[in-house]
């Protein structure tokens, strides 16, 4: 579904800190299946995620989302891409403060101008697929970790993006929410969601839910 | 375009949700923002109100007054006067006005006393007087009531109240005394035939000019003023209040300008973060200048809402409290009278351009540049 060809990634370029952080990353990763990037911070797994996931450009190489290139295309198709096929679960869950569990769930869909009903019926049916119905109304800094984590996935899922991508997922969780997140991960892969995640948390790798698991080091598979 | 209701709904949605979360500084902002849209309407709405209000007044007032000067100081119009200026074309009528200050020692204060012209609805019997309304109620006098005035010569007059104007005339009629041509003479010890000034009436508003010129060349000693340079000095007179009024109110307003610039084009770092994160999510640049662009036009639009709303209340029901000594001058004899009505168009426009259009700009500017920034920031905090 996703092929990436001799990706490299620099960062702050041609300037005295110019630091490569993807060094000729060929992998492919295949539909319906959950896929972890695996290795110690700083070996690119994050960045190899935002490429893949359309929140940045490649410096060179090429990446191809069901055949198409998409490496080369301008910011606003990518942002298109972004919506329809990726929903995100961020490390730090980046909610937005302030707003209630169901608003945060809502948002990814805002710019698309469908019917408000439905979204809001959508949102509030991923909440209580989550177990989070009834904190639905509540603002998510009054929420605990895991709860937060259940509302940043609800969001990712709310445009029904194929694919799902989560970065360290488990870093800011302890054991008994680590074990709850690889079920509601379990769930996802049995509906057939493709999942791309990052993690150095053997609870994770070593996890049967996880299909295929790449190794990183150094901005290369290794 | 369904579509596009449907995202605007949403986005303005967010941006309402997104303003609730700092309800003191937004309602802060929103009442100071309220505050200076409602001076500077106050100021724009009741002067153009009052100068409107002019030459409602002025519009039934003669074309042309002649007045007599000697030694460059107003002067009586002796007998004969008026025969002398003859048959000028272009003018329908000519007519002998009588008026006169009197200064009330009670009151200190000035009033005006005047002879209404013939074929007035008003015309006092010989005795009686019609008075104004501000003078009625600064004496406590009703209709039936007597009072004496003591003239210059040292006589004094005792006159009954017939009636006193309407409230409607205050503006003009506060402190005016109506009596009759004889009460008057008899006052004022003036001689028959003897005149304050000499109304002229023409038909043709074109002709009024020539026919000025006319009279300045016949009668050297006369001056006529036109209705015209009338109006001309009450629009600079209002002008140069409303000035006088935005002057003073300028602190406010660059104050409000530095506080709102800075309220709307200064972003916090937090706001920052929510930028990146709504662009991560599959925001467009476009989409996060939209939702700020409302942000800031349902801010300044609803302060301007407000502001205005309650400058017409408070021109147009209340009198103008706050601007009244400023604007409408000062007097013993205050007129007590409320404006008709009047929305200009034009200056609401103005306005509008001044106040919505700056902030909604400081708004948009600087989320621009942060929404340009790339959404995988958001991956790296």
């Amino acid at each position: 579904m996703i092929e990436v060809f001799e990706v490299r990634k620099a960062f702050n370029q041609g300037r005295h800190n110019e630091y490569w952080a993807l060094n000729g990353i060929s992998l492919s990763i295949e539909a319906k299946k959950v896929t972890a990037l695996c290795g110690p911070s700083g070996s690119g797994k994050t960045t190899l995620l935002t490429i893949i996931g359309c929140l940045a450009r490649p410096t060179s190489g090429r990446v191809r989302l069901k055949g198409r290139d998409i490496s080369g295309l301008p910011e606003r198709f990518l942002t298109g891409i972004r919506r329809t096929t990726f929903g995100f679960v961020f490390q730090q869950f980046n909610l937005i403060k302030g707003l209630s569990a169901l608003d945060n769930v809502m948002l990814p869909a805002y710019p698309l101008g469908g019917d408000w009903r439905a979204l809001r019926a959508r949102a509030e049916s991923l909440l209580d697929s989550l177990g989070l119905g009834h904190r639905r109304e509540a603002r998510v800094e009054w929420l605990s970790g895991g709860e937060q984590q259940r509302v940043a996935i609800a969001r990712a899922l709310v445009n029904d993006p194929e694919v799902l991508i989560a970065d360290e997922p488990t870093a800011n969780l302890d054991t008994a929410l680590s074990k709850e997140f690889l079920a509601i991960l379990e769930r996802l892969a049995g509906q057939g969601r493709t999942v791309l995640l990052t993690s150095h948390d053997p609870l994770v790798v070593e996890s049967a839910v996880v299909d295929r698991v790449i190794n990183m080091r150094d901005g290369q598979i290794v | 375009m369904n579509t596009w209701i449907e995202k605007q709904k949403a986005l303005i949605d967010f941006t309402l949700a997104s303003l609730a979360r700092r309800k003191i500084r937004n309602l802060g902002l929103l009442l100071v923002y309220a505050l200076i849209v409602f001076l500077l309407a106050s100021v724009m709405l009741f002067t153009h109100a009052l100068r409107k209000e002019a030459g409602q007044v002025l519009a039934n007032s003669p074309e042309i007054i002649l007045q007599r000067l000697v030694a460059g100081r107003h002067d009586l119009i002796p007998p004969g006067y008026l025969e002398k200026i003859g048959r000028i074309r272009g003018v329908q009528k000519k007519q002998g006005r009588l008026w006169g200050y009197y200064y009330d020692a009670v009151l200190k204060a000035n009033y005006t006393f005047m002879v209404p012209q013939p074929g007035a609805l008003l015309v006092p019997d010989p005795g009686k007087i019609a008075i104004g309304a501000a003078l009625a109620r600064m004496r406590g006098l009703v209709p039936g009531n007597t009072i004496s005035f003591r003239s210059y010569s040292g006589k004094l007059f005792t006159f009954e109240v017939a009636s006193v104007l309407p409230h409607q005339s205050e503006l003009v009629s506060a402190d005016l005394v109506l009596l009759g041509e004889e009460d008057f003479r008899a006052f004022f010890e003036l001689p028959p035939g003897h005149y304050t000034d000499i109304a002229l009436s023409v038909a043709n508003p074109q002709e009024v000019r020539n026919i000025a010129t006319k009279l300045a060349a016949q009668l050297p000693d006369s001056r006529p003023i036109l209705r015209e340079e009338v109006l001309r000095t009450y629009e600079s007179i209002f002008n140069w209040r409303e000035g006088i009024v935005l002057v003073l109110l300028s602190g406010a307003i660059l104050a409000f300008a530095i506080f709102a610039w800075e309220k709307a084009s200064g972003l916090s770092a937090e706001e920052k973060r929510e930028i990146g994160i709504l662009k991560a999510i599959g925001w467009e640049t476009g989409d996060v200048i939209k939702m700020k662009f409302w942000e800031g036009a349902l801010v300044s639009l609803a302060a301007f809402l407000l502001g205005y709303i309650a400058a017409y209340l408070h021109v147009f029901r209340f009198s103008s409290l706050l601007f009244e000594p400023v604007l409408k001058g000062w007097a013993v004899l205050y007129p007590r009278f409320e404006l008709t009505p009047e929305v200009d168009g034009f200056q609401v426009a103005t306005l509008f351009l001044f106040t919505v259009f700056p902030y909604a700009v400081a708004t948009v500017v600087p989320i621009w540049r942060a929404a340009i920034t790339d959404p995988d920031a958001v991956m790296r905090v």
